[in-house]
């Protein structure tokens, strides 16, 4: 066990997997000499060769496609997309080609591959380096969609997911690359110490499917994922409320079964996530609950998230969902 | 232009930049390209096939003396050259004073034009005050040669309550509708074929305009890039379509976004003219955009350009180019520093002296001075105020939704 931040575990992750498997190759935009913006891939084109990780042309599109292309040709390719607001050039080869592939080819062609890219708020970083997109893929079926929020899920759900056979998005909650994230930009600790900074140097894997238990409780259910899971841990902390915590890790497919017997007990739920309201992950989970957990419901299923506006620079805090907002809406559910 | 450098051809091509850290920034001396090497075609009867050679070549007009020479030198007046040097020069010490200012916490993020000065600025005074500015983050130069006001400027860079977009972008992503400058936006290139279609609106009217945009060398990779190209070669709208070739895209070397050729060059599969011009030269970039602007007048559509320049400075605040580049890059790059070239130009012909110089930068810099001063006036970065927080949900829809209205209202502010 080694103290890594996000940053060296999925650096450490894919490290891993281009020692293991010569197929997997990883290019994208500054990811080749200089590391990439945020340093994921540092030293790996020293270590493995320029024809294995490498610095591509800016085109989200060019990208996605040739990835798609390699996928098709027995490699396993691992692109960064640089921020998950850029993905969207992409989005045509992702959602028409990418997803479908295998289904419209009689399962002849596969194209293994998998997209990382950073996502979320918390950075200062306005309309374009600040959205959480996971709902756009979510509703694309033939992806699997992942999103990590702690150095040891980060490795182990990104070993998963380039072992996958299906074509992966997973989205890395930027505000967390150094430390968790509690919803006081003054007061922004590093990952050093915390129990889920402890990460196997070697392979392992944290199973594509199956959401974390984060915390076991009796009187509400709280699900997150990325940077939500920390925030809502303090909001949990803030209410005085014995809530259990699901860190979903992977949105498609979800661990549905984890969820509705957590709700079954609790008899409450809150989902938080930071991405809009309207369409969001929540709205799919919400109505998935009720139709299993309808009668063991005593309040209504709350959603707390990002406003259906976008992303706004000066004012992100009065955006991104609050500990003080998701306590309150953890409150409310037990007034019922 | 540099001779590219791959390695090897096996399993398939990585390209690299001439230099990495460490090693010896050697470009050869000067430019071998001359003023006078290139002729001045027609504008309003110029096939793409008149450009071949200006696309690989390379359009100068100042000198290696700062002497102004051939068919392209504008004869510009003393007071427009002056007018030239006093906007670069309150561009580059209008950055410093930023990068200052991100650099102690008052802003959160900021990209400079360093090195790269001339480019908005003689373009837009090459073209006529109707014209539509479409730029990308490295052009906010064009709205010093259209009067906006400083103070305006940094509210916007600090998100304070006097920002004209209500602290929603990010620095330096201008709007100032005004100055004709359209709203700028992080997702490169998307301004390159909208600046087309601005265009073909001014033909559809017949109004006397021409829109004018950029994008990079490493963003001519993207799709809009290609559309613009297609779009203005099938419909011939008064667009004039730079690639400002500043040879990095934040890591990532020209080297490694073409496979080889000008990007000028590409203009002309699309048939459109296209000309490759020194960047750092303020009388080269005047003459070439005036010329384009002449041809777009003339109803013969677009005009492709790519402007040979070198980002001296980082790609944003964010960025150490010390990681991929040697330190001292810019300064052995052959184009030189385009304020000191018009500079040189002005003292060889008479027209101004070190003191005049030294008198205007500390004139601007005092300017710059009180204008940030006077910008903080309405809050800065580390301590507001900010604007409300209602301005998250005005303006994403012309009138605010019922969705949109609880949500305010939940949020209570």
């Amino acid at each position: 066990m080694t103290d890594m931040n996000m940053i060296k575990a999925l650096n450490s992750a894919l490290e891993v997997q281009l020692e293991k498997d010569k197929n997997v190759v990883i290019f994208g935009e500054d990811v080749g000499f200089f590391g990439g913006v945020f340093r994921v891939t540092d030293g790996l084109q020293k270590k493995f060769g320029e024809h294995r990780v490498f610095d591509s042309p800016l085109a989200e599109g060019g990208i996605a496609a040739i990835a798609m292309g390699m996928g098709l040709n027995g490699l396993r390719p691992v692109a960064e997309i640089q921020f998950a607001d850029y993905i969207f050039p992409a989005y045509d080869q992702i959602v028409n080609e990418i997803a479908k592939v295998r289904h419209r080819s009689g399962g002849e062609f596969t194209a293994p591959l998998t997209f990382r890219t950073p996502a979320g708020g918390g950075i200062k970083g306005g309309h374009h380096h600040s959205q959480s997109p996971e709902a756009q893929f979510t509703h694309t079926p033939g992806l699997k969609v992942v999103y990590c929020s702690t150095p040891y899920n980060a490795k182990g759900l990104l070993t998963a997911a380039i072992e996958c056979n299906d074509p992966v998005i997973f989205f890395e909650p930027k505000r967390c690359y150094r430390g968790p994230f509690y919803g006081d930009p003054h007061n922004v600790p590093t990952w050093s110490g915390h129990p889920d900074a402890e990460v196997p140097e070697g392979h392992y894997i944290v199973p594509l499917e199956e959401a974390r238990i984060v915390r076991e409780g009796s009187a509400c259910t709280v699900i997150a994922w990325g940077t939500m899971v920390h925030m809502c841990e303090q909001a949990i902390k803030d209410s005085g409320i014995d809530c259990e915590l699901i860190d979903l890790q992977t949105l498609v497919p979800w661990d549905r079964d984890r969820v509705v017997n957590s709700i079954k007990k609790t008899g409450r739920c809150v989902i938080v996530h930071e991405a809009p309201k309207t369409s969001g992950f929540g709205a799919e989970m919400s109505a998935s609950i009720q139709e299993r957990c309808f009668y063991h419901l005593e309040a209504p299923i709350a959603r707390v998230t990002g406003w259906d506006t976008p992303f706004p620079h000066t004012t992100e805090w009065d955006y991104i969902p609050s500990p003080a907002r998701i306590a309150e809406a953890i409150k409310k559910t037990q007034e019922e | 232009m540099t001779e590219r450098v791959t390695a090897t051809t096996k399993p398939y091509t990585i390209g690299r930049p001439p230099f990495r850290p460490g090693e010896d920034a050697d470009f050869g001396g000067k430019f071998t390209e001359q003023p006078g090497d290139l002729n001045r075609p027609d504008p309003a009867n110029c096939s793409a096939q008149d450009t071949v050679a200006h696309a690989s070549g390379l359009i100068r007009v100042l000198n290696d003396d700062g002497v102004a020479l051939g068919e392209w030198n504008p004869l510009l007046d003393a007071e427009t050259l002056i007018q030239g040097l006093e906007y670069m020069m309150r561009l580059r010490i209008f950055d410093d004073r930023m990068i200052k200012m991100q650099r102690t916490g008052k802003l959160s993020f900021y990209m400079r034009s360093f090195g790269e000065e001339a480019i908005a600025i003689a373009q837009t005074m090459a073209l006529e005050t109707q014209d539509w500015i479409f730029p990308s983050y490295r052009q906010p130069g064009a709205q010093f040669v259209r009067g906006r006001d400083m103070v305006s400027m940094i509210c916007h860079c600090i998100g304070n309550t006097e920002d004209n977009v209500k602290g929603r972008q990010m620095p330096v992503h201008y709007t100032w509708k005004e100055g004709r400058f359209i709203s700028i936006s992080s997702p490169v290139g998307t301004q390159f074929s909208q600046a087309v279609g601005v265009a073909m609106a001014s033909a559809y009217k017949g109004d006397d305009e021409v829109c004018i945009s950029w994008l990079g060398d490493g963003t001519s990779a993207q799709g809009d890039y290609h559309y613009a190209l297609n779009f203005a070669s099938t419909f011939k709208p008064p667009v004039i379509l730079n690639v400002v070739n500043n040879q990095w895209a934040i890591s990532t070397h020209a080297n490694l976004a073409t496979g080889g050729r000008t990007f000028a060059e590409r203009g002309l599969a699309y048939d459109i003219p296209s000309f490759r011009v020194d960047g750092n030269d303020f009388l080269a970039l005047y003459s070439v955009t005036k010329w384009a602007r002449l041809r777009a007048a003339a109803g013969k559509g677009a005009t492709h350009i790519e402007v040979y320049t070198y980002r001296a400075g980082g790609h944003s605040s964010s960025d150490d180019p010390s990681v991929y580049r040697p330190s001292d890059e810019f300064k052995h790059w052959p184009g030189g520093d385009p304020i000191e070239r018009l500079k040189e130009h002005l003292m060889k012909a008479e027209l101004w002296n070190e003191t005049r110089h030294t008198a205007l930068a500390k004139k601007i810099d005092d300017e710059v001075m009180a204008s940030y001063k006077a910008a903080c006036e309405f809050g800065d970065l580390a301590s507001g105020p900010y604007p409300p927080a209602s301005t998250i949900f005005t303006e994403v829809y012309e009138t605010v939704p019922w969705h949109v209205q609880e949500q305010r209202e939940e949020l209570g502010k």
